[in-house]
């Protein structure tokens, strides 16, 4: 059970601050959500906890592991696994080979036994094999194992990021936009998805616009606006921050209308 | 010593204003479309053997060099229209290749026409060296000078004060936001490469009379003009000027000073020196999304 | 939980994402099985001591195509100057065999060895350049080399080249272009074999990974920098134990095999053959290998006909022959 620890956290481009004096912890086993205005600096926070952004100031740790300017190769060693907001999916591959790639930091067998195909090998791959299969039916995709990556559909895509990133069994699951280009009813599915995940122990991190589903999945949110923090909270504490309301000047409640709204159309 | 070093210094400005010629043409290139171009080379080969062979039927050397720098233009105008805008949305590698593949076309097309053997070019206005301060210079070597001056001169006021050029310079900074005001990125492409390779063609012509020229001279040529291009900083125009001056330099004083053996070597080490330590050059790089 | 609107993720195109996935364990069986076959059988149609050459020049070719194609077409990085690995195999066995006397096979594996550890020191700083700047650094090493080559005539003979002495393995001389070619047959199966188990590997799914998403890869675990550099030390190894061959065969080296041409027509067989495909790569060799024998009447066309194909190859089928081959023969199918 894993710490996510950031202090004074910045990031700036030329002389824009993206992100500035950025302090939070992430507790293991919660559902944590970064929700704000765009431009808030929300993906850029994301691409620094998981080290494609170099911060500029402050620190990141990830339990006994000192992160900051890591490349990401090493916070994905650490535990921390993330999908993306624009698909980066392995069109290459078939959508097993993109979970079997997912369970890359766990792989242990070297690069002479590779070449050689070593019954070690065989049997270290007919495993990576089994364990990608469980989780791709763990989020229903099982059919869809040897079908190649790019003849799936935009909501099975969305999925198949999430059992690449389960696969590598990560201690903190980051989320960009999960519901994005969702359908309600989808996004329905994906909290329940996102409580499924939180239930194995852990812990999840949400970067959201879908109000409903930040509400409803999370046991903590992060409001984030100009690279700041604004608020922190619980669900019932955010909905009622003045701050955050005027931030988002009533997006929040529009956006709650706006989803009933598509619920009955 | 000194006149030596005088001696060196001349050489080196001379080699180094074709090697700057030559990369103005890489970076025109590199700012209209994000591709280097291999090509490059070969129209430096291209004027010097076209002048060659029009001269050697009799043609008046000023007549000359205009047609073959019209020539050489065409090719590169060609090499734009048939290849390099067909595979417009291709990626970095793709490109590469093709343009190392129009450059092994061009060669070999080269071969078949003028043949494998050497060429050379009447200098512009006679051989009798001149004495300059305990050193001798040929006056070839003012005319690549003065030439080369001329044409940055030119090209200033291109890019400066015609609606063409500043749409080549608008491209270049903001390819979408040019598309936008309505310029005709295609059309500044297309243009680029007939000027590049005019640029190359000149280079070409000024170089062949010190030297000489054949069907393969254009890939060392290119190579190196490129090489003076990172090291200036491409699609940095200055850059191109200052790298293709130094490079020269760096050669001819190494070459004197160190090993004329390797003088060839300097370039390609001056080359990976600059990409390892400073990939954008000693007076910085044109950003690219591509690369 | 299918979205209601079906829309397939868009694949970028050109080289990017466009690799074959790597064939399922029965099928590689097959193809290395078929490749076998052909090698087997090829030598009833050597009518005479030419042909049995050719073919040796062609397994030769295949062995570096297979390991540059794992640079190229899988892991997605180029190199322009993959003869320079091969020039420093060959000078390097036939230097070892001469002037430091050791024996012609110890040789061999040294100078392969060696090319290997000079690729790694070299690798690290290269392969940090993306593009242009990777294509760039690449070819400026070959041509280094080259000039190194051409210039320390002392050593090297210079550019006339110098003599190699007969391979003997376990005390027997390997004399004769059949005997080459059963040698040359076995190491291009051997390569093929090698090639195979790596892209079917962990390793080789974090390669094709590299190429589509790097930032992916990484998250995933994948060390990008250390997996290019393998896979750049490995194609070098295949290029120098290539050269090795080449050098103890012709009993004889000169500099072009370390030219910028032979890396041009090396990459040229590649991207022709196939990206991301071994057996693209051994086509490629093939063809592009039988390509200037067949045209020995129009050899000044040779530059020509090169430069065309590379041109019309990566404008018309980017994904080079056999991939494109396949993916016609696949729809057909359906």
């Amino acid at each position: 059970m894993t710490t996510l620890v950031v202090r004074e956290l910045g990031c700036s481009f030329g002389g824009v601050h993206a992100v500035a004096g950025l302090s939070f912890e992430i507790a293991p086993g919660t559902v944590h959500s970064i929700i704000g205005p765009n431009g808030a600096g929300k993906t850029t926070l994301l691409n620094l906890l998981t080290g494609v952004y170099v911060p500029t100031s402050g620190s990141i740790r990830f339990g006994a592991h000192e992160l900051t300017g890591q490349p990401p190769h090493r916070y994905a060693a650490a535990g921390i696994a993330r999908t993306f907001q624009n698909l980066q999916i392995f069109f290459n591959m078939s959508a097993l080979e993109n979970v079997m790639t997912g369970r890359h930091r766990l792989e242990r067998t070297g690069l002479l036994a590779a070449m050689l195909h070593t019954p070690r090998l065989a049997r270290a791959e007919a495993e990576c094999r089994e364990r990608a299969l469980e989780w791709l039916r763990f989020l229903e995709l099982g059919d869809a194992a040897e079908r190649d990556a790019d003849t799936l559909p935009y909501g099975a895509l969305k999925r198949l990021e999430i059992a690449r990133a389960l696969a590598g069994e990560p201690q903190l699951l980051l989320l960009d936009e999960p519901a994005a280009g969702l359908n309600p009813s989808e996004a329905l599915g994906i909290a329940a998805l996102i409580r499924r995940v939180a239930a194995t122990g852990t812990t999840v991190v949400l970067v959201e616009h879908n109000m409903r589903l930040v509400m409803e999945v999370s046991d903590h949110i992060l409001v984030l606006d100009h690279g700041k923090r604004l608020a922190e909270g619980s669900a019932e504490q955010i909905r009622s921050d003045a701050r955050v309301i005027e931030a988002y000047l009533g997006a929040a409640s529009e956006a709650h209308a706006a989803g009933e709204a598509s619920a009955d159309a | 010593m000194g006149s030596q070093a005088l001696q060196f210094l001349a050489a080196g400005l001379t080699s180094g204003s074709i090697y700057a010629l030559v990369a103005l043409g890489f970076s025109i290139v590199f700012l209209a479309s994000r591709v280097i171009n291999f090509a490059q080379g070969e129209f430096v080969m291209i004027g010097g053997m076209a002048a060659s062979s029009l001269v050697s039927v009799g043609m008046p050397l000023a007549a000359a060099m205009a047609i073959a720098v019209a020539i050489a233009a065409a090719v590169g105008l060609v090499l734009e229209k048939l290849a390099i805008e067909r595979a417009s949305r291709a990626d970095v590698t793709t490109l590469v290749i093709i343009t190392i593949g129009a450059s092994m076309l061009l060669r070999g097309i080269a071969q078949i026409v003028w043949g494998k053997g050497i060429r050379s070019l009447p200098p512009i206005s006679g051989e009798q060296p001149i004495a300059i301060g305990g050193a001798t210079i040929l006056p070839q070597s003012l005319w690549v000078l003065g030439t080369t001056i001329a044409i940055v001169a030119a090209l200033s006021w291109f890019f400066g004060r015609t609606r063409l050029g500043r749409a080549m310079l608008a491209t270049a900074h903001n390819r979408l936001a040019a598309q936008l005001v309505g310029i005709d990125v295609k059309l500044v492409l297309f243009a680029s490469f007939g000027l590049a390779a005019a640029l190359g063609a000149v280079a070409g012509m000024l170089i062949a009379p010190i030297g000489f020229t054949s069907y393969d001279t254009g890939v060392m040529l290119g190579l190196k003009g490129f090489a003076a291009a990172i090291l200036g900083g491409i699609g940095n125009f200055h850059g191109a000027i200052f790298g293709g001056l130094l490079l020269g330099l760096l050669e001819s004083l190494g070459a004197g000073f160190v090993s004329s053996a390797y003088k060839d070597a300097i370039a390609f080490v001056v080359l990976l020196g600059v990409l390892f330590v400073r990939p954008d050059g000693i007076l910085g790089a044109l950003r690219s999304d591509r690369v | 939980m299918e979205s209601s609107v079906p829309c397939a993720a868009t694949v970028s195109d050109g080289i990017a994402a466009a690799g074959l996935p790597a064939m399922r364990p029965r099928r590689r069986l097959r193809g290395l099985t078929l490749l076998a076959l052909v090698l087997a059988l090829l030598p009833l149609g050597f009518v005479n001591d030419y042909v049995a050459d050719v073919a040796v020049l062609i397994a030769l070719n295949a062995i570096v195509c297979v390991g540059l194609n794992l640079l190229i077409g899988y892991a997605g990085q180029i190199s322009l100057g993959h003869a320079g690995f091969f020039g420093l195999g060959a000078y390097g066995s036939a230097l070892l065999a001469t002037h430091a006397g050791v024996p012609p096979l110890a040789a061999l594996l040294a100078a392969t060895a060696l090319v290997g550890v000079l690729a790694a020191l070299v690798g690290g700083p290269i392969l940090r350049l993306k593009g242009h700047y990777l294509a760039m650094a690449t070819l400026g090493l070959g041509i280094i080399v080259s000039i190194v080559i051409t210039t320390e005539d002392r050593l090297t003979g210079g550019p006339d080249g110098m003599a190699v002495p007969p391979l003997t393995i376990a005390g027997f001389v390997v004399q004769g272009e059949r005997a080459w070619y059963w040698i040359l047959a076995g190491c291009l199966l051997a390569a093929v074999w090698l090639a195979q188990n790596l892209i079917a590997s962990p390793t080789g799914r974090a390669l094709r990974a590299l190429h589509t998403s790097e930032v992916a890869a990484e998250l995933a675990g994948v060390d990008s920098a250390r997996h290019k550099l393998i896979v750049f030390v490995i194609s070098a190894l295949f290029a120098a134990f290539a050269g090795g061959l080449a050098a103890f065969h012709a009993g004889f080296v000169t500099p072009a095999k370390a030219s910028f041409l032979h890396s041009i027509e090396l990459v040229t067989m590649v991207v022709f053959g196939g990206m991301a495909s071994t057996f693209g790569a051994v086509v490629g060799a093939a063809v592009l290998t039988l390509l200037p024998q067949l045209l020995t009447a129009l050899k000044d066309y040779e530059m020509v006909v090169f430069g065309a194909l590379l041109m019309a190859t990566m404008i018309f089928f980017p994904r080079g022959i056999v991939p494109t081959l396949s993916a016609l023969w696949q729809r057909w199918r359906r």
